[in-house]
């Protein structure tokens, strides 16, 4: 009795990720015997909102250790939410979006939903193993997604290369992980930690500290963070917006959330030259991502070096954590920031993405993300302006907007920190930063002669679109004006 | 709730404004005037029955000083760090807002024989950018007043990118980054201070009244003085933060200089007079000559540049650099005549620089250039505005009987008692004031006219909207006693509140 009672829980605490387990099988079996796309994406859509609903179920037996590799608790939930949160997002914008280009549609939200499982088994993991598995599934059916469009040659580009570095990447991670447990005998993130608590030989501990490094080398190339980083804005322009949305939140959200937990649960903030690597790591990605932005004309690969910018402030919150060992201030704000960016991104790849739908395109089918393409669009279409405008305002830190409350938490807790240099490259990134989304935002104010052409070819946006970006112009207003509500669900996530 | 009210009724307007442009463009004009002069009147009688008690900052804690305020407002908004929606409003507040809602109206006059392109969206951001401004004046929270200081940049960014002239978009965005960057070192400045009221007394505290009790050591308090100094001097500006200001000002509409000038270069002035030195007393006393030098060589080198223009607004946009440069002498002083002379001269320029961009805007919408050279003999075709012209240059020349004079002179008198030395430069720039401003007068309106051009004098409703501006000016000359009675009680109490930290 008592091993089913505990079987019964260990169900709930991992409700959502048991749904989306049983939904691909479904949605495998739709595919296999009735090939309808509608149907696939309303499988796909009700499943992720299933599972949104399950986290509450879960939340009531939160924390909860599922088997010795994974964990149900208020951390992963909350992640959980935001990645199928997001993952619910790209599936809502992405039916037009498909529609408008011919070939087989259906397999599209499998992969999504299988990707969202490997996110979702990622922030669950306590165990390096649960680490690996999440963090490939999520990898592996994200290769698919970029190469997606199957006439484009930019898509294919940008999967290979992406498949290439990141499979290098995991190789780095595993030899990484092979010498932690080499030294350590331990695989679980609190394994590690005990460990690594107790004076360990020099030579051991010299292991583990190459062994980490690698670990982080692996998961810098998954963040890109400089100097890993020279894959994203490739990739980034390859590959179809809405998966480039889903990229940019889902899969870095995923990433960090996981690091940041091994990083406190193995105590890795006992190597002060981790801490350093991290800082120069930090700083470089702020400085060098927002200068590397400031000339790029397609807002795919702008939005890509912001987002190395924007990992690089992210990872001030794990140097805090290092530098002040126990600090909670350092896991809010990194909740927090991780919340805004990812809104945010969301928010500015729905655009694209609408945009992408809207636009006539030739054979290549390539999505229009050049600067050229939001000239003007205050007057065209305002509701879209509207939204990109407060997204990039959202990314530049103006306050009114949940990117402010982000920058403000960072900045709060590098202050506590005092770890100057690293707020004196943040100050400059976001300097550097204003420029590039101000460019954005005036191409969208400038008045352009109306030429006869251009309104025919495109269409309005369907409801389900305007639904989505008048929900998340709300949320990014919303929790930048009255961030309170927020700030207490995260306040005891760790 | 008079101050929240205040602001909202400004950023409910101007979406109803927005709102209005489908009937024409004359009609969101009419209704954001509407908006501003009824804001101005609710503001005048509310605060008629207010009596300004004695000013006594930092006298008890928190809520406690805080009713020694004409008004005072406060709501919880993020408790986990300790901020609130704190707003409150004394004598300097009060002048600052009342001129913030004329100018405001004058701004919007000043917009209506421009392009009609958008009106709509152009009086919303004109009264969004005022509902900012007003806030910045009113906040009395620290995050609350970066958050007013930050979110006016983008309704005024819009301004001057939509509707500015050719080179809008280097203006626009060096404007913004100048500003934005600035503001940026004022936040860190900010959250230094919440976290050393935090350790010192578990805490997270952002309102303005517990952080100015705060012991602070020596070298820790020039550096956030100067981070607060340096967001507020790019504003205001001073040499060598300047170089935005002659861009913006001359690529904006109209309406956009008349607010700029007018008003938001105000803003930095506030923050020093406010929050710089009452924050760091003895940090701002030992910065206080680099600051001074800062200020004379604004004077000097302001208007060796106008003088040297031949764009008409670029040489008002200069003058503005030379008499802020009065400012910051009045505020570094840091005694009463010297505060008073710059709270004067603070509302005194904002007339006389509104007047002058105005003109500058309808000579551009008449003559569809700013070079004065090309310009001439215009009195002849446009006398109206030759008169006013003339009597706001002689004003922004500091001609005795004028509000502009009353301000310069109080501000060397007193500084005079603090450094002669300063005093006697600085008041050279009185007569290169006489110089450019003579200047300008002579290029663009005394001369040999032009024989054949067809151009409108000013009409009635620019009549009208000149005609107040004269009125205060004078009024300021005159009889400056009221504006002196308003802000004495709160300059005694900075001037006491630092000299008690002084004595430390």
């Amino acid at each position: 009795m008592i091993e089913l009672a505990m079987f019964e829980t260990n169900v709930v605490a991992m409700l959502a990720p048991l749904i989306l387990s049983i939904a691909t099988l479904v949605m495998m079996l739709q595919i296999a015997f009735w090939r309808h796309a509608i149907t696939s994406w309303l499988i796909c859509c009700s499943t992720l909102t299933a599972c949104i609903a399950a986290l509450y179920w879960s939340s009531a037996v939160a924390p909860q250790q599922v088997s010795s590799i994974l964990v149900s608790d208020h951390y992963s939930l909350f992640f959980s939410l935001l990645i199928l949160f997001a993952s619910l997002i790209t599936a809502l914008l992405t039916k037009d979006y498909l529609e408008q280009r011919s070939g087989e549609n259906e397999e599209f939200y499998l992969l999504l939903m299988l990707s969202a499982l490997g996110a979702l088994v990622l922030v669950s993991a306590t165990h390096l193993a649960s680490f690996l598995l999440g963090l490939e599934l999520l990898g592996v059916a994200l290769y698919a997604l970029i190469a997606y469009p199957e006439r484009g040659r930019l898509p294919l580009e940008a999967a290979i290369k992406y498949l290439v570095l990141s499979g290098a990447a995991s190789a780095i991670l595993l030899f990484g992980f092979a010498l932690i447990y080499a030294a350590l005998g331990s695989l679980s993130f609190v394994g590690i930690g005990l460990q690594l608590s107790q004076d360990l030989a020099a030579d051991r501990q010299l292991l583990v500290l190459i062994g980490t490094a690698m670990v982080f080398t692996g998961i810098g190339f998954k963040l890109s963070l400089v100097p890993f980083h020279m894959w994203t804005p490739d990739v980034y322009q390859g590959a179809p917006a809405p998966v480039t949305g889903f990229l940019s939140t889902v899969s870095k959200g995923a990433i960090f959330a996981a690091l940041m937990r091994l990083f406190i649960d193995a105590q890795l903030y006992r190597f002060p030259s981790l801490l350093l690597a991290l800082s120069i790591v930090a700083a470089a990605s702020m400085v060098i991502g927002n200068l590397l932005a400031l000339k790029q004309n397609s807002l795919k690969r702008l939005l890509a070096y912001s987002s190395i910018a924007h990992i690089g402030y992210l990872v001030i919150t794990i140097v805090v954590y290092g530098s002040l060992q126990k600090a909670q201030l350092a896991v809010e704000a990194a909740s927090f920031y991780l919340t805004a960016y990812m809104l945010t991104s969301l928010a500015a790849f729905a655009v694209l993405t609408v945009l992408s739908t809207q636009t006539n395109r030739g054979y290549e089918q390539t999505d229009s993300d050049s600067i050229d393409s939001v000239r003007g669009l205050f007057w065209s279409k305002p509701l879209l302006a509207l939204v990109l405008t407060i997204a990039l305002l959202s990314l530049a830190g103006i306050p009114l907007t949940i990117g402010f409350v982000g920058k403000f938490y960072i900045l709060t807790v590098a202050i506590e920190g005092a770890l100057w240099l690293l707020i004196a490259a943040l100050v400059i990134g976001s300097g550097i930063g204003i420029y590039y989304y101000l460019r954005v935002v005036f191409a969208m104010t400038e008045q352009i002669k109306q030429t006869s052409s251009a309104p025919s070819a495109q269409q309005g946006m369907s409801l389900v679109a305007k639904l989505v970006i008048c929900l998340l112009i709300f949320m990014m207003l919303a929790l930048g004006v009255l961030p309170q509500p927020l700030i207490e669900q995260i306040g005891n996530l760790y | 709730m008079l101050m929240i009210n205040l602001i909202l009724v400004l950023l409910i307007g101007g979406a109803i404004s927005w709102w209005s442009e489908r009937f024409g463009s004359n009609t969101p004009r009419l209704i954001a005037l509407v908006i501003v002069i009824a804001d101005l009147l609710y503001l005048l009688l509310a605060s008629a029955g207010l009596t300004s008690e004695p000013f006594a900052i930092g006298a008890g804690s928190g809520a406690a000083s805080a009713s020694t305020w004409l008004l005072s407002y406060q709501l919880d908004w993020i408790p986990r760090f300790g901020i609130s929606l704190h707003l409150a409003m004394d004598g300097l507040s009060l002048i600052l807002v009342a001129l913030t809602l004329v100018l405001g109206a004058i701004a919007i006059i000043s917009s209506w024989n421009e392009s009609n392109q958008r009106q709509g969206f152009f009086q919303a951001n004109i009264l969004w950018t005022l509902a900012g401004v007003i806030g910045v004046f009113l906040a009395m929270d620290l995050f609350l007043f970066f958050l007013f200081w930050e979110v006016m940049l983008v309704p005024m960014y819009l301004l001057i990118a939509i509707w500015g002239h050719e080179g809008k978009a280097y203006a626009s965005m060096k404007f913004f980054i100048f500003t934005q960057l600035s503001g940026l070192l004022m936040l860190v400045a900010i959250l230094v201070l919440a976290k050393l009221h935090h350790s010192a007394t578990g805490v997270f505290s952002f309102n303005y009244f517990d952080l100015l009790n705060l012991n602070i050591d020596s070298s820790t308090a020039y550096w956030l003085m100067l981070g607060f100094f340096i967001a507020f001097v790019v504003k205001l500006p001073s040499f060598p933060f300047h170089t935005w200001l002659p861009d913006a000002h001359t690529q904006a509409p109209t309406a956009g200089s008349v607010i700029l000038a007018g008003i938001l270069l105000k803003t930095g002035a506030y923050g020093l007079i406010r929050f710089t030195v009452p924050l760091f007393p003895n940090a701002a006393l030992e910065f206080a000559p680099i600051a001074m030098i800062l200020g004379v060589i604004g004077i000097i080198y302001g208007a060796v540049l106008a003088f040297s223009q031949s764009d008409f607004k670029r040489l008002v946009a200069y003058s503005s650099v030379s008499h802020m440069g009065f400012v910051l002498l009045g505020v570094f002083a840091w005694n009463v005549l010297a505060l008073q002379g710059a709270v004067i001269q603070m509302v005194a320029h904002g007339f006389s620089t509104a007047a002058l961009f105005m003109i500058a805007g309808a000579l551009q919408q008449r003559l569809h250039t700013r070079d004065m050279n090309k310009m001439g003999g215009l009195w002849h075709h446009m006398p109206r505005m030759g008169a006013f012209a003339l009597f706001f240059a002689l004003a922004s020349l500091g001609l005795p009987g004028l509000g502009n004079f009353v301000a310069e002179f109080l501000v060397l008198v007193g500084l005079f008692a603090v450094s002669p030395w300063f005093t006697a430069v600085a008041a050279l720039g009185l007569i290169t004031a006489a110089i450019y401003s003579l200047i300008m007068m002579q290029k663009a309106f005394y001369g040999k006219p032009p024989s054949e051009l067809e151009v409108a004098d000013f009409n009635n409703l620019d009549m009208t909207a000149m005609g107040v501006m004269i009125i205060a000016l004078i009024g300021l000359g005159l009889y400056p006693q009221p504006v002196f009675d308003l802000v004495q009680p709160v300059i005694d109490s900075l001037l006491a509140h630092t000299l008690g930290a002084g004595s430390q």
